[in-house]
């Protein structure tokens, strides 16, 4: 079973890399880009075959290392 | 008096922490991050600068779930004196022992020069030593030392006097000028700036030696 996990700052935390990333693409030319946000996408390969079993499983991954919930959010899809 | 200098793969300021608890009249053990356990008759444990685990998935993350990141924090939950030094920093947020997190600086470029500070409060072992609105400069040398913590948070640590240091012309978008903070118990102490740096001065100045005075003296009474 794999599962992906998509880790964001959460809404209100200032995201300077996200903000470069807006202004660099200023430069390119591209002029309606009002925001941007930077995160990462985490994929895992997991042994467990029940998916409601996998999914509790990566929400305590997230809780404990994948995400820093101080200042991050996380969703979770099973696939 | 017997300090721990924990080294993890990619910490670069551990012998210089070792050095400045020394110098400071302290005996120092070596902690290599693999160990379970520290070791017996430790008084106060140093988590060092640098890079640990080339700052994968976030700085300081996997260090703070290592080994003996475990040790470190059921030492600090007992009460024990810990400080963290800009990586060291990250991994006691990581762990939870200090609340908010190290984020990216706002200006994006890693900021390595002699950095002014305020001394904020001299209400704890690591601070004593100086008076509070004493000027110390102190190296920095981060790429993510912007601190953020959320509103709640910001208004606790300054109610609660915990606000170590701060910095004089905020270099990394640190909210509230933020440079250091302590623990609720006020024995755990976290910063970017690096005292371990400025003990003698060849150096280019010797501010953090009185930390490290501080700290071993307290620690030879006790």
């Amino acid at each position: 079973m794999k599962a992906r996990v998509h880790v964001m700052l959460k809404d209100g935390v200032l995201d300077p890399q996200g903000e470069a990333v807006r202004h660099a693409l200023g430069h390119l030319g591209f002029g309606g880009v009002e925001a941007v946000r930077q995160g990462k996408v985490i994929e895992l390969d997991l042994a467990a075959a029940d998916k409601a079993a996998a999914e509790a499983e990566v929400r305590q991954m997230c809780e404990k290392l994948l995400a820093n919930t101080v200042i991050e959010k996380y969703t979770i899809e099973i696939a | 008096m017997k300090a721990a200098v924990i080294t993890f793969p990619g910490s670069n300021c551990d012998r210089d922490l070792a050095v400045a608890f020394e110098k400071a009249g302290a005996e120092v053990v070596r902690v290599w991050h693999k160990e379970t356990a520290l070791p017996a008759g430790v008084d106060v444990i140093g988590v060092p600068g640098g890079f640990s685990y080339g700052d994968y998935l976030r700085c300081g993350a996997i260090a703070s779930r290592s080994p003996i990141g475990q040790a470190v924090a059921d030492f600090a939950g007992r009460g024990g004196y810990v400080i963290g030094i800009c990586n060291g920093f990250q991994v006691l947020t990581e762990m939870g022992l200090l609340p908010g997190a190290l984020m990216r600086n706002a200006g994006l470029k890693f900021v390595c020069k002699p950095q002014a500070l305020r001394v904020a409060t001299a209400d704890s072992v690591f601070t004593s030593a100086y008076a509070k609105g004493d000027e110390v400069v102190f190296p920095i040398a981060h790429h993510d030392g912007n601190f953020t913590i959320d509103a709640e948070g910001l208004a606790r640590l300054e109610g609660e006097d915990r606000v170590a240091f701060r910095y004089v012309d905020n270099p990394n978008g640190s909210m509230a000028d933020i440079a250091g903070v302590l623990s609720a118990n006020r024995r755990v102490l976290g910063m970017m700036p690096h005292p371990e740096r400025a003990i003698e001065a060849a150096q280019g100045g010797a501010d953090g030696a009185a930390l490290f005075r501080a700290l071993t003296g307290v620690m030879a009474q006790a």
